[in-house]
């Protein structure tokens, strides 16, 4: 058993555990930390197997961006318990469960390549190759990803943002441009008069 | 089987290498923070502890120790104590991959500067764990001031890394500084090393953005609940990440252990370079904080996102273009 053996039972293990301790953690915060867990094992076993490049990649967006607003939401919201219980919810569960270790058991057995393809193409490096293949053969599609990922995103900025009127806001152009003699006003109200905001 | 013992005793061995220096670097990096502070308020700054005050660090050091640990009976106990070890272990795991000279790094791989990234981002978690655990309104409030100064910042501090990628043609640090052997990268990028820096500020929640643990407003921030031990780990941590950012600005516009021009005939070893420029970005740290008063969060906000991105992005877009231009192309692309 070599170190990289240990490390890869190691990997898979703390992956497998987390995995199931982030559907039966009782705290919603709790099992979006065992989640983390889990992207950072899953990251290790990329490393593992020499793609060093998608390691890097799962820690810097999911762990980094994208398991982080989970949290926010998760922690602001303070739903406590989710609603509804384990008994209702089973069948559903279940059914998911099945379709998705059906799936698995085709990719194993039957369908999907059945070499791993060696990961590292006349001997560049594995990001080199990567960059290679993206903005050359699969141009077009990546292009398309990131197509998608823009309309996604401004499908979430179109659902959330409202114009509300009323609303104070800091204008920083104004604020460095004011001068002294606009900022301070001096007032001598006679007894009883006050001052008015247009009384000038 | 020996053989793994003997790959994990000899990894243990490198990394002792690495830890055991840099916390004597984090221990006088705190005394070098109170003598540059002094000395811009004209003071003297610590000097009984030991000649000069050189034994104040450890002075303080061995105070906190002796100190009680209080977990908030409301606390969750188990997040509480995790925040800190995250937060400490994180800021020393980057030190893994920082090329100190030419041959002088632990792990010379083929993505440092993702993996710095990577990290970098990582170091969110402590403090937005510690917020959420400590069950208390000024720990969470820090906590998420961070969590967003952070994100915010990171994604300019990306920009930046890929202008130097673009220009340097690697994602290996070792590379990145070899490609400045011409010109040091702070000379044709100068607008993308000040972002960087300021970036650097936001992201180590340091003065003038240390808006996470603002005294004023939020008491000590996510730290508020932390005494003793748990407390000492937070702040070198803090320390950790300021010498890793300052050392991350030194390899990508600085030039690394690379001798200042002019000077290559004398006899200095690489990693003396290494250490004066990145002492020299620390002390800009320090001088920062003596000097400028605190943001407010909506303007930091605005920096971030309104001003810093569309730059970094026009940036980017605008060294790319000149690369391909003037076919200036890093070779082996």
């Amino acid at each position: 058993m070599t170190a990289p053996d240990l490390f890869f039972w190691l990997c898979a293990a703390v992956l497998m555990m987390s995995s199931v301790f982030v559907v039966s953690a009782r705290s919603l915060v709790h099992a979006v930390f065992f989640l983390i867990l889990a992207f950072l094992n899953a990251a290790g076993l990329f490393i593992l197997l020499g793609a060093e490049f998608l390691g890097m990649m799962m820690l810097i967006v999911y762990v980094g961006a994208v398991a982080v607003l989970f949290l926010f939401v998760v922690m602001t919201l303070d739903t406590g318990q989710p609603g509804g219980t384990l008994r209702a919810r089973l069948p559903a569960a279940l059914a998911a469960g099945a379709i998705l270790l059906l799936e698995l058991a085709f990719v194993a057995f039957a369908g999907g390549p059945t070499e791993v393809p060696e990961p590292l193409p006349g001997g560049v490096s594995n990001t080199r190759a990567l960059g290679r293949l993206i903005y050359t053969d699969y141009a077009a599609l990546f292009e398309l990803a990131g197509a998608i990922l823009l309309v996604a995103m401004i499908g979430a900025i179109v659902l959330a943002h409202r114009y509300r009127p009323g609303v104070r806001r800091q204008d920083p152009v104004r604020q460095f441009v004011r001068q002294q003699g606009e900022s301070i006003r001096l007032e001598d109200p006679a007894v009883g008069a006050g001052v008015s905001e247009q009384g000038r | 089987m020996l053989d793994a013992v003997l790959t994990i005793l000899q990894v243990t061995l490198g990394i002792l290498l690495v830890v055991v220096p840099l916390l004597v670097c984090i221990a006088y990096l705190t005394l070098a923070e109170r003598k540059v502070i002094a000395a811009a308020h004209r003071r003297r700054g610590p000097n009984v502890v030991g000649p000069f005050g050189l034994l104040q660090p450890f002075a303080d050091g061995l105070k906190l120790l002796t100190k009680e640990i209080v977990i908030p009976s409301r606390a969750n106990r188990v997040v509480f104590v995790l925040a800190p070890v995250v937060t400490f272990t994180l800021s020393l795991a980057a030190w893994a991959v920082i090329p100190v000279s030419e041959q002088l790094v632990l792990a010379n791989i083929n993505v440092g500067v993702l993996y710095l990234f990577a990290i970098s981002s990582l170091a969110i978690y402590g403090i937005i764990m510690a917020g959420w655990a400590s069950n208390s309104k000024y720990p969470f409030l820090g906590a998420l001031r961070s969590a967003a100064q952070m994100v915010s910042y990171e994604v300019s501090i990306g920009f930046v890394i890929v202008t130097v990628v673009l220009c340097a043609g690697s994602l290996n640090l070792t590379e990145i500084v070899q490609a400045q052997e011409r010109i040091w990268y702070v000379v044709p990028l100068l607008p993308m090393a000040v972002v960087f820096f300021i970036s650097a500020l936001a992201e180590t929640n340091r003065a003038p953005f240390d808006l996470p643990e603002d005294e004023a407003a939020l008491v000590a921030g996510y730290a508020t609940e932390y005494s003793s031990m748990l407390f000492v780990m937070f702040f070198l941590g803090e320390y950790a990440s300021m010498i890793l950012m300052s050392a991350m600005g030194t390899i990508l516009f600085l030039g690394g252990w690379l001798p200042v021009p002019g000077t290559e005939v004398l006899p200095v070893p690489g990693i003396v370079w290494f250490a004066l420029k990145t002492a020299f970005l620390l002390f800009v740290f320090l001088w920062v904080r003596a000097t400028l008063p605190r943001y407010r969060y909506d303007q930091l906000m605005r920096i971030g996102w309104k001003v810093f991105l569309p730059l970094t992005l026009a940036w980017v877009v605008l060294t790319s273009a000149v690369l391909v231009a003037f076919d200036w192309l890093p070779e082996g692309v």
